[in-house]
Parts: structure tokens; sequence; C-alpha cells
């Protein structure tokens, strides 16, 4: 623990070494203008990508106004509202947060507060296997294997739960093994990795000269934990959550395989549902005109969405990570 | 170490973009022919084609079948959809595009005024393939069809499958729906058929993508619905003839114009081809034809090419691929499941070849 702080104050004094008086050779002046022009092509790319889908979208957004967001999504009627694949999206996101959140921070805190470090390694090693999984992998994984095996469980809750009011209405039936919650388990898996990790580097942070204080009064190892590592994390905890929703919402082919592509509004978490990127690879294929256009514009909205999530979620950690040097 | 780490991928990442950058680049100059030999018979260089998924299979097993007579060209034909063929035309990154619809209305202007030929490919039955127990033969008409696939005939014992199936006996088990997730040619001829044969019952429109009812189960690809109908009792699903096939699946007879029922099969597709009207840029729909021995389920596939090429050289070779795909390549249809074009089609689609030009 002592050598990251070390790092921390290593890395400002560094900086002197620049400021030798010999002037730059020509390797180092071209080295930089080539990273600071590869680091504006990003961004240039970025833009000229937000560029030209608004522009492939425009028919979309000319055509239906504000009728963007209405709720029916029938290309053979010509109607693209968007709102059933916000709702879709947003649900399997939600969902994926309340499965993996709880998991992942407790997995950060097993490997930096509970368990030696030669043990810790190889469970690391073991969660971050898991962001190695292409996603279509855990696509056919889901429909294959798990969709057909937890479909029974569904059909079980929702029975059970049928008629009870809010119950009811959550997890009764029609019940499928393609639905939102199994998007969301499946998106829950995709995003364990990423917030384990994050997390893990942020509650990694929490000096030690803290938490052995903690314990000199007395303090049991929860109780140290809810007192100096809790505070001095929260905030970098929550940007990696934010930035698992990012990844979450943004997943495409693994939920267009497993939520079971159908438009539809509804409280029914064991239902068939759609997300947007989900409809966006599986109509894109065959849409012509204002179709596709509305297939773009979707992608548009998914774009502003997720690079909300992130600057959002940077700024949390950025705050907090501040907040921590005492800045 | 976890710093270094993060460092090193900062490094990577604008050298895979600019990689991506590269390679789209590099893409998109890959059409057209290479060196023009100038002999006849010989023919060197590259066709690009891409579209429908339902001409995908045959498209790959006459290229390999083409190699023979033409050793040094190359003919590539990616799938991605009836709709991404045809963008991809107007777009010009490919010599040609394969579409189970005309162009729609709403591209036309996509294609700036230039001249698009339509080379009709192949035809094709969509099944209407299910899972039932104990029912191996079943007979279903389009108004039938269209209430069970607007979610309006729960039942497999319903009145109206009862009534096209005296004899059979047919289980209360519930009908499940199997239809498809991606917007898809089989479908938008499958509603086709059903707005045309069950006009007043059919509600759900004609398109590449329906609204299905909510409880209905969604496959990718014809292969991905039929998965969903052999693994789900009581469901019933419209796959493509071949890869109903392929999974082993049971299908119904279906009810044509003239009253007849009639099973999917290469030959009553062929036949439903034989009496459509053949408008003059070879457009038609197979779909409910009036011939008593067709299948009324039946779609076709056109290969779309402009009239007007850029090289001599591409000129030859598109002529050379798109003859043998109407001349001996049919052959290859029947053994693959899909059905060879009849004589009246396939004669006026050899005609329009002398078109291409340069």
């Amino acid at each position: 623990m002592s050598t990251a702080t070390q790092a921390d104050q290593a890395a400002p004094g560094s900086v002197p070494a620049r400021g030798l008086t010999a002037p730059r050779g020509l390797a180092d002046r071209s080295f930089q203008w080539l990273a600071l022009g590869a680091g504006l092509l990003v961004l240039v790319i970025l833009v000229l990508i937000a560029f030209s889908t608004t522009q492939q979208a425009w028919p979309w957004f000319k055509t239906e106004g504000l009728g963007i967001f209405g709720t029916v999504w029938d290309p053979a009627a010509n109607k693209f509202g968007a709102t059933p694949f916000i709702y879709g999206t947003f649900v399997t996101g939600v969902i994926a947060l309340v499965v993996a959140v709880p998991v992942s921070v407790a997995i950060a805190l097993l490997l930096t507060q509970v368990v030696p470090y030669r043990i810790a390694r190889p469970i690391v090693y073991v969660v971050d296997l898991l962001a190695v999984v292409p996603s279509v992998v855990w696509g056919l994984w889901g429909i294959l294997v798990f969709a057909p095996w937890i479909q029974h469980i569904y059909a079980h809750i929702g029975s059970a739960v049928d008629g009870i009011p809010v119950l009811g209405a959550l997890f009764g039936p029609p019940t499928s093994g393609a639905s939102f919650f199994t998007a969301g388990i499946i998106l829950a898996f995709m995003i364990t990795p990423i917030v384990t990790s994050l997390s893990r580097e942020v509650i990694a942070t929490v000096p030690s000269i803290d938490r052995e204080g903690a314990y000199a009064l007395g303090a049991t190892r929860w109780e140290m934990i809810r007192g100096v590592v809790q505070p001095h994390s929260q905030g970098g905890v929550v940007g990696a959550v934010l930035l698992g929703l990012g990844r979450a919402v943004g997943e495409t082919i693994a939920a267009a395989l497993v939520i079971g592509s159908s438009p539809t509004i509804t409280s029914h978490l064991f239902s068939t549902g759609y997300s947007m990127p989900a409809v966006i690879a599986n109509q894109f294929g065959e849409s012509t005109g204002v179709f596709k256009a509305g297939l773009i514009g979707l992608g548009v909205l998914l774009f502003a969405f997720t690079i909300i999530i992130n600057v959002v979620a940077r700024a949390i950690v950025d705050r907090s990570a501040r907040r921590m040097r005492g800045e | 170490m976890q710093r270094q780490r993060i460092r090193r991928t900062a490094v990577g990442l604008p050298v895979v973009a600019m990689a991506l950058v590269l390679a789209a680049c590099s893409s998109s100059t890959t059409t057209g022919g290479g060196s023009s030999s100038g002999s006849g018979s010989s023919l060197s260089g590259t066709l690009n084609g891409s579209g429908s998924t339902f001409q995908l299979t045959f498209q790959q097993s006459a290229i390999q079948a083409f190699k023979a007579i033409q050793p040094n060209m190359t003919v590539n034909y990616g799938g991605g959809g009836s709709g991404k063929g045809r963008s991809d035309l107007a777009a010009g990154v490919v010599n040609f595009a394969g579409s189970d619809s005309p162009i729609p209305s709403d591209e036309v202007a996509n294609f700036k005024g230039k001249t698009v030929l339509y080379f009709p490919i192949m035809l094709g039955p969509i099944t209407m393939s299910y899972n039932l127990s104990g029912v191996s033969s079943l007979k279903l008409d389009p108004a039938t069809i269209a209430g069970i696939f607007q979610g309006k005939i729960k039942t497999w014992n319903d009145p109206a499958i009862k009534a096209l199936n005296s004899g059979v006996n047919l289980p209360s088990t519930p009908i499940s729906l199997a239809v498809r997730s991606d917007s898809s040619g089989t479908t938008a001829n499958f509603s086709l058929f059903l707005t045309l044969a069950a006009a007043s019952t059919w509600k759900l429109g004609t398109s590449s993508t329906i609204n299905w009812p909510s409880s209905a189960h969604a496959g990718n690809g014809n292969g991905g619905v039929a998965q969903i109908i052999k693994s789900t009792p009581g469901s019933i699903g419209y796959v493509d003839y071949a890869d109903a096939k392929a999974a082993g699946l049971t299908f119904a007879s279906v009810k044509n114009k003239s009253g007849n029922f009639i099973a999917p099969s290469p030959s009553s597709a062929s036949a439903a081809g034989s009496t459509v009207t053949l408008k003059p840029d070879l457009t038609f729909a197979a779909a409910w034809s009036s011939n008593p021995q067709a299948y009324p389920i039946t779609y076709q596939s056109w290969d779309l090419v402009y009239q007007k090429q850029s090289s001599a050289n591409t000129t030859k070779m598109l002529k050379a691929y798109i003859s043998y795909l109407i001349g001996d390549g049919q052959k290859l249809l029947t053994t693959l499941g899909y059905a060879p074009l009849p004589a009246n089609i396939d004669s006026k689609a050899k005609a329009q070849l002398s078109k291409i030009g340069s």
C-alpha cells in the first residue's frame, strides 16, 4: 500500500526532468506531434461520426418530430417511436446494475480488505477473464443454455405471484425465456469485471494509515469498512457503477439475442422486450427510407446517452480522486 | 503496474483507430475489375456482391462451381440483407446486389437516375413449420395463418384449424409463434402473401419487420426460427424451405388461389413462378400465384446491376457470372432446397444480359 502513495508523490517529482535547458531533438518533437495527431484523430473521428449519423437520421427527426418519442414502432404502418427501446435499454441497464453492483463491490472489498495479495491475484485474474468472453458468446450461451433453463423458473415465479399487486405486475405472466430479465442478467455478467476492477482500484487508494487508525480504535473489519473505506471510496465506486451502466446500455449483440425482440412497454420483467442497440443490429439489414433513418437516429440517441453517462461517471470519479488527494 | 498498463492502452487506441481508418479506405477501393485480359474466354478480376441472405447459400455454391469455368475470376458475396445490398449498390461499393424485393419507392432516389437491371435468380417456398407431437400432416389456409400470426387463434384445436383438418386429432396445446427478430426478406414476402391472400383478416401490413404479438418468440435468421420451433412444443413459424429441411421440421400444406392444398417443394415453387405477370423490368411477385399446382407462399430473389458499367472488363465479368447463375447454375438450386426459375422467366432474364454495357 505504501508503494502506491510513493508512486503518487513520485509522479509530480518527475516533471522537472523535462525542464533541462538543452533543445529537444527532432525525434522528441516528431513524437510529440505524432502523439498529438493521434489524440486529435480520435476526437475528429468522434465528431465526424456524430455529424454523419445525425445527417443520415435527419429524415426521421424531420418526419416524426416529437413523434420520435412515440410508443409504437411498427415499420409496416410507418410508425417509428423510440420509447419502447429507450424503456428497454433503461430497464435492462437497471436490472444489470441491481444484480452486478453488490457482487462487484463485494468482490472488490474481498480482494482489497479481506484476502492477502497472493490469493487476491488469481481471483482478479478469473474476474478479468469474464471481460474477455466475446459478447456474442454471452448472447449464444444466454439464448441456447441460460434462457431455456431459466424460463421454467420464470414460469413458476410468474404463477406464484400472479394477482399480487406489485409483484404480479413485475414478475407475473406472461413469461418468456428471452426477456428483459434474462438480458439484464447477461449484461450483469458482462459488466461485473469493469465495475469490480474500477472499484478495486478506488478502494485500494484508501490510505493504510486511516485503516490502521480505525483498527487501533478497536473497530472490527466491518466497522473499518463502513467508517473508513466507504466514505473514502463512495464517489469512485459510484463512477465505476456508471461506467458499467454505460457499457450495459451500449451492449448490442448479447442483448439482441436474449431480449426477445418485441417492442413493448410493459412492467412485466419476465416478458419479451427490446433495447436500442438490439433493434439496430436486428433490423438494419432490410430497412429502407425513414425506417433506416429511424434506426440510425436510435444510434444517435444511444450515442448521446452513453456520452452523458460516461461524462458524468468520469466527473464523479475525478472529483472523488481529487478530494482524496486533499485538493 | 496498473498505471503502466493504462498508459500502454492509451497509446494503443489511436493506433487502432488509424488502422481502422486505413482499412476502411482500402476496402472501398477493392471494387471494380483487375487488368482487362482482352481475350473473350478467360477473364480475370474481382466481382463483389452483397445483400439477400436468401441467396447466400446458392451464391456460395455457385461461386465454388464457377471457379471451374473462370479460374482467374474472384467473386465475393457477402450477405447482410436485401436492404444492405441495395444501399451498397447505390453507394457503389459492390458490383451487384442481391434483393428479395424490387427497389422500394423511397430508395429510388439513391440510385441517382442510373438504370438498374433486375435479374431474377431463384425462387423458394416459405414453409409453415410446426412442432406438434402426433400431428404429422396439417392443412392451413391463408385466413387461418393470418389469425394464428395475429394471436387471434390461440390453441391448436381452434375450430378454424379443425375445420381444415377433419380426421386429425388436434390437441388443446396453446400455439406459440416463432418469428424473425431481424428484419428480413422472408418476413417481407410472408407478410406480402398474407396481404394478398387474406386481405380482410390480416391487419399487420407488409414489411421486412412486423409488429408481431408480444408473446411471439423471435429468432435470428431462418436458422434461429427453425431452432425455436424445434425446441418449443406447440410452436409454428415461417421458415425458408431449405432451412426447414435442414432442421428436419414438419410443415403444413397451404391452400392456394385455386383451392388446392399444396405442400412446399422446389417444384411447387417453380410452378408458382410459371404463371406470374412479368413486368418489363422483370419484377414480379411469386406469392399467391394463380397456378393450380403452385405453393402459395413462394418468394423470389433478384440480382441488381447497373445497366451502364464503368469498365469493359467488369461488364464481361458480370455477364459471365450472371449468365452462369441463370444458366447452368440453376441446376444447383434443387439440391440446395430452392427452386429454379421456370422457363418463361429464365428466357427473359437471359435476353436481358445483352443490355449490360460500358
